[in-house]
């Protein structure tokens, strides 16, 4: 086994490479859905009703708002409260204490199903009779939920040629080690091995590859994500990004190095032992 | 037994190589193939170990018929047929003992099994003091020796040999005969092929002629090539 000591440890370090880039891309994915649905509880819409509306009224433009397609819920706060948690948020500010109800609005904070339609569903809300204004964020929604699409796309792109890149070196490598033994393979046909058994020492040879360099790749990506995550922290003092802690997926990211590692390992030599033999 | 009927076969390149060959060979028989370099020798020993398929006709082996057979059970023919060749085909980094414990171990015996069975297979063909030799360290009629023990160390019906002895000088060669026929009167089925004339004609034994893909003679008269055929 291994006859090929340092194909074999190429090929480990190639895909070693390869799944902790892919690694990476899915922490980040992982990382930016958490920011995504994080803003989308920032960026709820409110939805103001027509002042001359009285809190009956303006409860029952509610129950239209629920039924646009795309609203998740639509929570009502009437004016007073809307008082009291202003006077609160501003705590000990005297400019706003003489603030009277009557000089806001009645209000519902609309939560979205889906943020890339908020445009729409915006424009659907503004036509409900009663409301009079609405203050939405759109273009904050949308472009992070633009970036995270992109960011998708691009990841699953990398993701599929790196796997491809492991697969192709680890193949090869099982190809050349069978090439480099071929007069043995030769002979064990001509005795009567049956292509299970010549194919054993191989497709373990393969296993080991892909198993090997998925638990390297594992600790690597770890010790690089904790590494990261304590700069990104330390350098931004506002703790705007929050980064989740590496513990939080180690069960996901175990099953996805495992998965990959032993994916490309075994079909990689799968791969070179099929078109060795049928010659 | 082997039995051809009618075999054809042509090559890719379109090389007619057998041409309506039919030939039996019975069980326990020792059989000489011979024919001029080129005459479709090899190709029968290839077709009959199903290394080729072959092009029409029918070829039945040791109770397998090659025309139908599954790719599958193409092991289990090949252990029912040992094969020797002039190039010996051993490992070179294995002792001659590993070299014939690997015909055992390819096909899963025990090791138990294979200590009793290899050197008994090694005195059979007088090898019994270079167990833990390597290949290079013998001479090339010891070397034949230990590819002819890793033939027989799984018991096969038959054994054949192409052009065993091309490599080896006349007593070797003639040695090495000698061996195989005693091996055949234990039982085993042998089949050798061969160009080497006054190799043939030293024993008295059946012989089948081959020239251009047909079968041109097969009797008990010696080597015997018509050149005007
Ligand atoms: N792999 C091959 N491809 C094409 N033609 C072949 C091949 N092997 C043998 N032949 C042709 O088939 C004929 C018989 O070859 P072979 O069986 O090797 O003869 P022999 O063993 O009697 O010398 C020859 O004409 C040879 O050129
Ligand atoms: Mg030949």
């Amino acid at each position: 086994m291994f006859t090929h000591g340092f194909m074999s440890f190429a090929a480990v370090c190639v895909t070693v490479a390869c799944l902790v880039i892919i690694g990476g891309f899915s922490l980040i994915i992982y990382n930016l859905s958490l920011f995504v649905s994080d803003m989308e509880q920032q960026n709820r819409v409110m939805v103001y009703v027509d002042e001359t509306y009285d809190t009956g009224a303006a409860k029952s433009v509610g129950s239209k708002i629920n039924l646009v397609d795309n609203v998740r819920e639509a929570v009502f706060m009437s004016r007073e409260e809307a008082v009291e948690r202003f006077v609160k948020d501003q705590g000990a500010n005297e400019t706003f204490s003489g603030i009277n109800p009557s000089d806001l609005r009645d209000r519902f904070i609309v939560t979205l199903e889906d943020n890339s339609k908020m445009e729409e569903t915006v424009e659907q809300i503004r036509a409900i009779e009663g409301v009079a204004h609405i203050s939405d964020r759109p273009e904050i929604a949308e472009g992070i939920v633009t970036i995270q699409r992109v960011l998708n796309i691009v990841s699953i792109g990398i993701i599929i040629v790196l796997l491809v890149v492991s697969l192709f070196m680890i193949s090869n490598t099982i190809k050349l080690a069978m090439y480099d033994r071929r007069d043995e393979i030769a002979i064990m046909k001509m005795i009567g091995a049956t292509n299970r058994f010549i194919r054993f020492p191989y497709f373990v040879e393969g296993f080991l590859i892909g198993a090997i360099s998925g638990a390297a790749a594992f600790f690597m990506e770890w010790g690089l994500y904790d590494l990261l995550a304590n700069r990104i922290m330390r350098m931004q003092s506002m703790q705007l990004l929050t980064i989740a802690p590496f513990r939080e997926v180690l069960l996901p990211m175990v099953l996805t190095f495992g998965v990959a590692g032993l994916f490309v390992g075994m079909f990689g030599s799968v791969m070179s032992i099929r078109k060795f033999l049928d010659v | 037994m082997i039995l051809f009927r009618n075999v054809t076969k042509v090559y890719s390149t379109g090389s007619r190589a057998l041409d309506g060959v039919n030939l039996q060979i019975d069980d326990g028989e020792f059989v000489f193939l011979v024919g001029p370099s080129g005459s479709g020798k090899s190709t029968i020993i290839k077709l009959l170990t199903a290394e080729l398929e072959l092009t029409s006709g029918s070829i039945e082996v040791n109770g397998y018929k090659l025309e139908t057979i599954k790719k599958r059970q193409i092991p289990y023919l090949r252990r029912t047929v040992g094969v020797i060749f002039q190039d010996f085909r051993l490992i070179d980094n294995k002792t001659v003992f590993e070299n014939v414990a690997y015909g055992m171990h390819v096909v899963g015996a025990s090791s138990k099994e294979i200590q009793e069975r290899v050197p008994y297979v090694l005195e059979l063909v007088g090898l019994e003091n270079r167990g833990r030799r390597l290949p290079h360290e013998l001479s090339g009629g010891e070397q034949q020796r230990v590819a002819i023990a890793r033939a027989l160390v799984n018991n096969p019906a038959m054994i054949v040999a192409d052009e065993p002895t091309g490599n080896l000088d006349p007593q070797r060669s003639y040695d090495i005969m000698m061996l195989l026929e005693s091996i055949n009167a234990l039982g085993t089925t042998v089949m050798v092929v061969t160009h080497e004339q006054e190799l043939v004609n030293r024993f008295t034994k059946r012989v089948i002629a081959i020239k251009d893909g047909k079968v041109i003679n097969d009797g008990m008269d010696g080597y015997y090539i018509n050149e005007e055929t």
